[in-house]
């Protein structure tokens, strides 16, 4: 059980300075989360703080590869702008 | 009809009379002299650098996007490359050994300050310890600040900006989808009313501290800013020293929310009348470039470019004789501003008795270099806007001339430099610079903007009263449209 950090991290070590398991660190090209030491928060809090902190949508992803935030969910803009503005692919998004 | 006496400028911050600090006790003038962004005077001479050591943030704002960085742009939030604290500490002692006139480092982002306060807070400690004489600023969105109020003061951060665009939760929500508070992100009304209650904790808890307190407000057309005044009215009550309302930015190529969702941004003249508005009420900051996370050098003149790391990394600097330099320079700029305040400044002068003030005003930019008329027209980056009036001048704002980007090839948009400046100068009636070409003055000419180059290298204020009784004596000020309807 452990998440994950995908290519669209900006590297802004709001995730690294919350976990409470030291299970994120700076890499390269992005932060990645040591898959041994992170427990997704159970136990310490309601929600995985990477997750809770994380300022950017999609870069945070469970083990199926779903995103913890997905698109829309952080900036507020509606999903059909995103695909509108030719942001964001028009299928197989929720 | 009513008689305009004119003490506005009690306030210290609505002209540019050099001693507006004068109402101020003297131990704060001497913490704000050399603060270019918190006093107008000392931005001409001093400058201030940004290190960009806290990238993180715990708040969003609809004008931000985390994701963006561009060199050739220039507004808040955008960086080039993070630094640690040694990093940071490293640019900052080459900066000083290069820049003698540099008197702050400030430490604004990316992110937010106090939502990195293991690196910002290192950063100050080293810099306190290496460099006494330079001042620590810190910008914050004042989620944190009870927290860290205290430890603020005990590293002698002296200047704290707090970013506050509104104390009302239902214009907060419009403009904070979330913050990060207490292990969970919060969303709507909810996390509005929460960030307000800390900003204005925070506040009060500096201003007990001795800390000088800025307030920042972004204008929100049809958000907050009909609120806005209110927001200074209770700052300024609260004890805060400089308010500055500086406009939103949002174009769709930046990818923030209020980018591209249309929201746009105030024009010139509404940001100046809100100005106004909140100047009854406190000391407003009219000069602001809105400079970027890792900015360097004058307002306005960003030297960042000439320090990234892989360019001082071989730089050695003699950090005593940097010290000793930057006394010996920056006692002559002090010096060099108080000749300047010295001798009596009629243009700038309020004038108490004027017959009636039927003459209109007049807006002015100016091509500006080091406080003189002194810069060529197609060399200016940004001109200085002045209002000129029976009553005097002052210093209303300042109008970039490559707007919030100076990458032609990759970001002009088939318009012409000279089309843009054109339109930044909207509502001037002139422009004073040292010197001017053909083409561009015919075009200002057409433009129905009088292009003036016959005050070269002259006080800005002088020159610019110069030019008002000129159109005054050439029968161009007339009496204004409302008046000559109640006549």
């Amino acid at each position: 059980m452990a998440l994950a950090i995908t290519s669209a991290c900006v590297n802004c070590w709001a995730c690294a300075d919350v976990c409470p398991n030291q299970a994120i660190a700076a890499d390269s090209p992005v932060f990645s989360i040591d898959p041994l030491r992170c427990t997704e928060c159970v136990g310490d809090h309601a929600d995985p703080q990477c997750a809770a902190i994380c300022p950017v949508e999609c870069a945070i992803v469970d083990e199926l590869g779903d995103p913890l935030n997905p698109p829309g969910s952080l900036t507020g803009i509606p999903v059909a702008r995103l695909i509108e503005l030719g942001l964001l692919r028009g299928t197989a998004m929720p | 009809m009513e008689h305009h006496v004119i003490g506005g400028c009690k306030s210290g911050g609505c002209g540019t009379a050099p001693d507006k600090l004068a109402h101020l006790p003297d131990h704060i003038r001497l913490k704000v002299q050399d603060h270019p962004c918190f006093s107008e005077e000392a931005h001409h001479y001093f400058a201030r650098m940004h290190v960009a050591v806290a990238p993180a943030c715990n708040i969003q704002c609809n004008y931000c996007n985390r994701k963006y960085d561009c060199s050739n742009e220039s507004r808040p939030g955008v960086v080039s490359e993070v630094l640690s604290p040694d990093q940071a500490i490293r640019k900052v002692l080459a900066v000083a050994a290069e820049i003698p006139q540099l008197s702050v480092l400030g430490i604004a982002g990316p992110g937010d300050p106090l939502a990195n306060p293991a690196r910002t807070f290192e950063t100050f400690r080293q810099l306190a310890e290496k460099a006494p004489d330079i001042k620590l600023c810190v910008s914050t969105n004042g989620l944190r600040l009870p927290e860290f109020a205290d430890e603020i003061a005990r590293h002698n951060i002296d200047h704290v900006t707090i970013t506050i665009n509104c104390v009302d939760p239902q214009i907060g929500a419009q403009i904070y989808p979330w913050i990060f508070w207490q292990n969970q992100r919060i969303r709507g009304v909810e996390a509005a009313r929460i960030l307000i209650e800390q900003q204005q904790q925070g506040l009060e808890m500096l201003v007990a501290r001795g800390v000088l307190v800025k307030i920042n407000s972004v204008m929100i057309p049809g958000i907050n800013d009909r609120h806005l005044a209110e927001v200074s009215k209770i700052v300024k009550a609260k004890g805060a020293f400089l308010h500055n309302v500086i406009p939103l930015i949002a174009e769709a190529e930046h990818g923030t929310y209020f980018g591209l969702m249309g929201q746009r941004s105030p024009e010139a003249r509404e940001l100046q009348a809100l100005q106004d508005e909140c100047a009854g009420d406190m000391a407003m900051m009219r000069h602001c470039r809105q400079c970027r996370a890792d900015a360097v050098g004058l307002l306005g003149e960003d030297r960042g470019a000439e320090f990234t790391l892989d360019k001082i990394a071989e730089r050695e600097f003699d950090l005593a004789a940097a010290t000793a330099h930057r006394r010996e320079i920056k006692a002559g700029l002090l010096a060099q501003m108080q000749a300047r305040r010295a001798p009596a400044q009629p243009a700038a002068q309020t004038i108490n008795f004027m017959p009636k003030p039927t003459l209109r005003p007049v807006l002015m930019a100016v091509a500006a270099k080091h406080g003189l008329v002194g810069e060529h027209f197609g060399h200016a980056r940004e001109f200085l806007v002045y209002e000129a009036s029976a009553t005097g001048v002052r210093f209303v704002g300042h109008r970039k001339a490559d707007l919030y980007c100076t990458g032609e090839d990759s970001c002009g948009e088939g318009e012409s430099r000279l089309d843009r400046i054109l339109q930044a100068l909207a509502g001037c009636e002139a422009v004073l610079c040292a010197r001017i070409g053909y083409e561009p003055w015919s075009k200002l000419e057409a433009a129905g903007i009088h292009p003036n180059a016959e005050h070269a290298m002259e006080e800005i204020e002088t020159a610019v009263a110069a030019v008002y009784a000129e159109m005054r004596a050439a029968g161009k000020l007339g009496r204004t449209a409302r008046d000559q309807k109640v006549a």
